[in-house]
């Protein structure tokens, strides 16, 4: 198993930039070739987490089941798109009809992870991204399910994947070394500044790594400026509509190249009232990304890449009194990419009649969200399922396969 | 127990150095605590009442002219006030800390402030989030938790940001005409994050119950009503096993007092604050004499306190927990001699440039964070390339951008840091090219990033 220390692979990206002034961008997030191989092959993972719960229920409609009107009054004054028969697109993904229909769309419904009841946001996307199921306690858990991957594939290049933007991402903590840069963040300070710096940090791994890091990232993304004194500790990534295309540029510009997976979150979803004008925002910054991603990888790397949008846990069936959805149990989750078989809705449909809920208000779970995620690992890069269901996702039953690759 | 004025400065301040007089044992930081809040005084911020007339008028004028407001003078000029207001508030809590005798008084509002933080939804509440700090946590600071809970919980702020406005008992008079219902963000958020912690043992039904019972709470902008009967669920509702019945906020009252008290609650804010003040992991026993102490004393938050200052880990703990931005920054300007009336008098431009974009850069947008949860507590949660990047931005360029011309680097050493400065940062600043790079240096050091 080719190990590296984050120490080496920091070496190594340096060497790399030394050839960086032609490349505007990181030219390799990647270290490669360290052993020869290539372990996770020519297809891409982009995971997005959606932070604060999407509403599953209005994103995907299940337009076709008797008891779903009653239960949103006014959540359905505006009609999307007909995803066959019995489903609905809510009306701001328009824009993603055309993926639909060359079966680069699609979704999972009734999917969660094993938490339940509590409904805490922080919970459960603590659980989401460690990936682990209930018997072992969250808190416990160091590292995310992805990181957990990059350990335990045998000759895997670890240094395959980055994180994007400036807010913690468990699903990468771990072991296996990646790197985190927010897009507009760069360093001022000169040569014998860095060595100095360095120097004082030496015996504090905390502050010497990401301080190496930090440095060696402010020189590639800003070549020319390396002794500048230019920085713009901007805002955080990911928090307005234009923001989602300078994420898609900077995710697509690593994944042209040698950059396997990539994940971030988009946040903005717990859309506790007025939720037909609040959820138009994040819906659109989804629908730019995915869009945004596909127009930047162009038709080769896309029809390669697969991205997986999942969320805490999903929203309450009925409107709540303030015209928005409280926590909730099951929900959606989003697919995309030319590596998919879209244009279908996954996922065993449990039914909205009063009995058929879970706990008489929130939609009954009837896959696990880890399954589809593990389903995907294994499809794109071969994984064995004893590997998926003992050490990425302890506990999980991957169940029989979905099929949801092209 | 003597903590003496090295700890003091680190573990419960803002770093060296001290001003003469400064308390230095735990019973007379108690005591300088329980007098009169001096810097309150000394860098005062309106309060609610005299925000609201500009408020309830700005209100009115969105809610009459609604899109025609925004070219509207007046609603533009009051935007423009409100963004001063933000200002002015993060400007004083700079202030209060640059000049606080032992920083204990302002190092424990900034807990509070996280532990009850909110943030506005619309251009008109921005200053909101600033006043439910000054009313609601600063008053309370030292009392029984109970009334601090009650205050953080039923202010403007945390009723607008946790959706309570728009929650309406069912069977209430204007639930039923209305047709509206419940929402169970600010009752979930009470007793997960506020209280109880999400380890314990409430039920889904608890939440809802709660819900019931918060109902009738409100905020109105154009009148400044706070509390509406019509919307109030009639009858008694039941929380972990107790029924609360009464009219107002009586009840309401009630039930965040019994939550205060609860085990859970000691168990779930004791772990909060060793965490916040000792270490990322804090030790057990600290743990559980913040609790019992909570335990015996009802909550009585001095009294906890206490138990935190004279525990044996308060002194002997390596000085290794990772300092807040605003933290952060505070120990920065002390260190460069920087005092409140600077930070009070600095041009806006700079303000906005120098500190409050570089607090966001840091990870910390004031009165802006991400979710109830507050902002995060463990040394990893700062410490990545991007934040890193930021404070070490920060500290290279602070002595130019606050206008200092510093002589000695070596002076600002011994001031800021003595005898706990390391050997390795000795030579960094005696080998350093410039002036400016000498002080980044000592800024940008672990020394000043941990306490």
């Amino acid at each position: 198993m080719a190990k590296l220390n984050r120490r080496q692979m920091l070496k190594g990206l340096g060497l790399a930039a030394c050839s960086a002034a032609a490349h505007p961008w990181l030219t390799t997030v990647t270290l490669a070739g360290t052993d020869g191989g290539a372990p996770l092959g020519d297809h891409r993972l982009i995971v997005v987490i959606l932070r604060g719960a999407m509403d599953g229920l209005d994103v995907v409609r299940p337009v076709g089941e008797a008891a779903y009107a009653g239960y949103r009054p006014t959540l359905l004054a505006r009609r999307g798109s007909a995803l066959g028969d019995f489903w609905e697109l809510h009306p701001a993904l328009a824009g993603l009809m055309p993926l639909w229909d060359r079966e680069e769309l699609g979704f999972v419904h009734a999917t969660s992870t094993p938490y339940r009841d509590k409904r805490s946001h922080f919970d459960g996307q603590d659980l989401l991204e460690a990936g682990t199921g209930l018997d072992v306690p969250v808190a416990a858990v160091r590292d995310g399910w992805m990181n957990r991957m990059l350990q335990a594939v045998p000759g895997l290049q670890v240094q395959t994947a980055f994180a994007l933007g400036a807010e913690a991402m468990p699903l990468l903590r771990g072991q296996a070394p990646f790197l985190t840069w927010a897009p507009d963040q760069s360093l001022p300070i000169s040569g014998q500044g860095q060595a100095l710096l360095q120097a004082i940090y030496h015996d504090d791994p905390l502050f010497a790594q990401a301080a190496d890091e930090a440095i060696l990232l402010s020189r590639q993304m800003n070549p020319d400026a390396a002794d500048g004194m230019m920085a713009k500790p901007g805002g955080k990534p990911g928090t307005g509509v234009k923001d989602v295309a300078v994420l898609a540029d900077y995710a697509a510009g690593h994944l042209r190249q040698d950059t396997r997976i990539a994940a971030f979150s988009l946040s903005g979803w717990d859309s506790h009232r007025s939720q037909a004008e609040g959820i138009q925002v994040p819906l659109t910054r989804l629908q730019g990304l995915i869009l945004g991603l596909r127009d930047r990888l162009g038709p080769e790397v896309w029809g390669k890449t697969l991205l997986l949008a999942m969320t805490e846990f999903g929203r309450t069936v009925r409107e709540n009194g303030s015209k928005g959805t409280d926590h909730g149990t099951a929900g959606a989750m989003v697919l995309a990419g030319g590596a998919l078989r879209g244009r279908k809705v996954y996922g065993a449909w449990p039914g909205l009649d009063e009995t058929a809920l879970y706990a008489g208000r929130d939609l009954m779970p009837t896959s696990d969200v880890r399954a589809w995620a593990g389903w995907a690992m294994r499809g794109l890069y071969g994984l064995d399922a004893g590997l998926i269901q003992r050490t990425i996702f302890p506990g999980l039953d991957l169940g029989a396969d979905p099929g949801i690759l092209a | 127990m003597t903590l003496g004025p090295d700890l003091v400065a680190r573990r419960f301040g803002y770093g060296l150095p001290l001003p003469a007089g400064a308390p230095v044992t735990a019973s007379a930081m108690l005591q300088a605590l329980d007098g009169p809040d001096r810097m309150r005084a000394a860098w005062p911020l309106p309060l609610m009442a005299d925000h609201l007339p500009m408020l309830q008028a700005t209100a009115t004028l969105r809610k009459t002219q609604k899109d025609k407001a925004r070219d509207d003078d007046r609603f533009k000029q009051a935007l423009t006030e409100l963004d001063h207001l933000v200002m002015l508030s993060l400007r004083s809590t700079l202030a209060r800390a640059l000049d606080a005798p032992d920083g204990f008084r302002e190092r424990l509002v900034a807990f509070w402030a996280n532990h009850f933080c909110t943030r506005a939804k619309d251009r008109l509440t921005v200053y909101l989030p600033a006043l439910l700090i000054e009313e609601a946590i600063r008053p309370h600071l030292t009392g029984p938790f109970a009334d601090m809970l009650i205050a953080a919980t039923t202010h403007p702020a945390m009723v607008l940001y946790l959706d309570q406005n728009v929650s309406f008992g069912p069977d209430s008079p204007q639930g039923s005409r209305k047709r509206r219902g419940l929402n169970e963000n600010l009752a979930r958020e009470v007793m997960e994050l506020h209280s109880l912690g999400v380890g314990a043992a409430y039920t889904q039904a608890d939440v809802r119950q709660m819900a019931e019972l918060l109902t009738g709470l409100t905020f109105d902008l154009t009148t400044g009503e706070t509390f509406d009967p019509r919307r109030a669920e009639p009858g008694s509702e039941t929380v972990l096993g107790q029924s609360y019945d009464g009219k107002g906020l009586q009840p309401i009252q009630a039930v965040l007092r019994d939550l205060a008290v609860r085990p859970e609650t000691a168990t779930h804010i004791a772990t909060k604050l060793a965490r916040h003040f000792v270490a990322d992991d804090p030790p057990p026993d600290l743990v559980a004499a913040l609790a019992q102490a909570w335990q015996h004393s009802d909550g009585q938050l001095g009294t906890v306190y206490h138990a935190l200052l004279t525990h044996p880990s308060a002194a002997l703990a390596p000085p290794a927990k990772v300092r807040w931005p605003l933290d952060y920054m505070v120990t920065g300007l002390r260190a460069l001699g920087m005092t409140g009336a600077d930070v009070i008098d600095m041009a806006d431009g700079p303000f906005r440039r120098r500190i409050r974009r570089t607090l966001t850069g840091m990870g910390m947008p004031w009165l802006l964070p991400a979710g109830p949860n507050g902002f995060p507590d463990t040394g990893e949660d700062w410490i990545n390339p991007p934040y890193l990047a930021a404070r070490i931005a920060w500290a290279m360029r602070a002595p130019t951008d606050m206008g200092l011309r510093i002589a000695d680097p070596m002076a600002v050493l011994e001031r800021a840091l003595g005898a706990s400065a390391s050997a390795e940062l000795r030579t960094a600043v005696a080998r350093a090219e410039t002036r400016s790079e000498a002080v980044g240096l000592i800024l940008a050091s672990t020394e000043m990033n941990r306490r």
